[in-house]
């Protein structure tokens, strides 16, 4: 298992940071958070709720037909760390094959120098979403 | 040097009006001397995306809790922080938050257990600021960092350990979570993170009162007579009662801790920070479910 390499890029961003540091950098993350695709705006029903964040997010994954991944997500402005953890993923997921997903390690989040930054509960929210967005391809590749 | 109080009518109302101030109030105040202004939130990244001009941030998570053990700063740590942040032993400072003020009323709680004596709260909080059409900025605050003293934690008036609770059997407990954290069918909030509790239900003998039974729709504290109406008329809380209330991990509760003490006059309360996370993973606690109060043990 090798950590793709944009979710490694992320990581030595992080931990090449100071604490306050990480959280602008979370901030900033947060910020590019894309608007949800009109597809899957228009079908909230298709979104799945991530219950371990503390905020109201949504994530809804998919396999295109050349079998690369995309990760959506929505989550309010008043959420920036919660919509800072959803770009993290969607940004690292993008293009990659399900067989890399699956082998992106569960505690990545952990792993990012955030506990002191966020605390180590908040983190929580992040590895339930990237636990969420495996368990959603799995069900796609299953369906393809 | 403390800042005038707030002459609002409703605040009037309340024991101890000098702990609230309005939106008008603080816009009216901003930027004097001796006046320092303090956002804690949930989301630790809020305060970044704007806040009042001039607030400083403080998180509960990172800043109030000691690193390692499951506890608040000590006196040297607490010293260290509100030196930093420009507060001194005689400032005023005014605390406001997002979702109702949770974590604002928690880091005023805090800021109680070393006795800083002029500590108030935004009625309203962060979204009322906001919603009002009032300034927020992104530019960091120019804080300039004082002495504040080393005052020792007192535990000993508004906090309650798990033993203290123990020992509590008969007087009245209020369970501030919401109804199905109570009755044990679920051990954290709905739609949030489980946080680890062993078990589900409510301390015997407490009552249910969720904590946004005294927030109004706009996120402001309800007025005195409608309070009254809950913790006295249907709780039948009286003077001079002892009461402990607690939620989960203690931030709920500290909302509800504010209301008894400071907007209600009960003068002996005391928040269970321990909360649900520990007493419902504690071995041989007594436990009730279900919606009825449940019997205090017998000793």
């Amino acid at each position: 298992m090798t950590l793709p390499a944009r979710l490694a890029e992320t990581r030595e961003d992080f931990l090449a940071l100071g604490v306050k540091d990480r959280l602008q950098l979370l901030l900033e993350f947060s910020n590019e958070l894309p608007e949800l695709p009109t597809r899957y705006a228009d079908h909230p029903d298709l979104l799945e709720r991530v219950l371990e964040c503390q905020s109201p997010v949504y994530i809804f994954v998919e396999l295109d037909d050349d079998g690369l991944v995309h990760m959506h997500a929505t989550a309010p402005a008043e959420s920036p760390t919660t919509r800072g953890f959803a770009s993290i993923l969607a940004q690292g997921l993008e293009g990659l094959t399900a067989e890399e997903v699956f082998g992106i390690p569960d505690d990545y989040p952990q792993s990012l120098g955030l506990g002191e930054a966020v605390s180590p509960l908040r983190v929580r929210g992040m590895t339930g979403m990237l636990g969420r967005a495996k368990r959603q391809l799995r069900e796609r590749v299953a369906a393809a | 040097m403390s800042a005038e109080f707030d002459s609002a009518a409703k605040f009037a109302e309340y024991a101890h009006p000098e702990r609230l101030v309005s939106t008008d109030w603080l816009a009216e105040h901003l930027g004097r001397p001796g006046l320092v202004v303090v956002e804690s939130d949930e989301d630790v990244l809020l305060y970044e995306t704007g806040h009042i001009p001039g607030a400083v941030k403080i998180d509960w998570h990172t800043e109030l809790n000691d690193p390692v053990v499951r506890d608040y700063l000590n006196g040297e740590q607490f010293a260290a922080l509100l030196g930093s942040k420009g507060i001194a032993r005689d400032t005023t400072v005014v605390i406001y938050g997002d979702k109702n003020n949770w974590w604002a009323a928690y880091a005023l709680w805090v800021f109680t257990l070393f006795g800083h004596d002029d500590v108030r709260l935004l009625d309203g909080g962060r979204d009322l600021w906001i919603a009002e059409g009032r300034p927020i900025t992104t530019d960091a605050p120019e804080v300039t960092p004082v002495e504040y003293p080393v005052v020792e934690r007192d535990d000993a008036v508004v906090r309650a350990f798990k033993d203290d609770v123990l020992a509590h059997f008969g007087k009245p407990l209020i369970d501030v979570r919401s109804p199905e954290e109570y009755t044990g069918e679920r051990t954290h909030m709905p739609a949030y993170p489980e946080e680890g509790a062993l078990r589900g239900g409510h301390i015997p003998t407490a009552a249910s009162v969720p904590w946004a039974r005294a927030a109004a729709p706009d996120g402001t504290f309800k007025t005195r007579e409608e309070l009254d109406a809950i913790y006295r008329g249907e709780v039948g809380l009286a003077a001079g009662d002892d009461v402990i209330a607690y939620c989960r991990i203690g931030e709920r509760s500290s909302h509800t801790w504010f209301v008894l003490t400071h907007l209600l006059g009960f003068e002996n309360v005391r928040n269970y920070d321990g909360s649900w996370t520990e007493w419902g993973s504690a071995v041989r606690v007594p436990i009730a479910t279900g919606h009825e109060r449940g019997e205090a043990p017998a000793r």
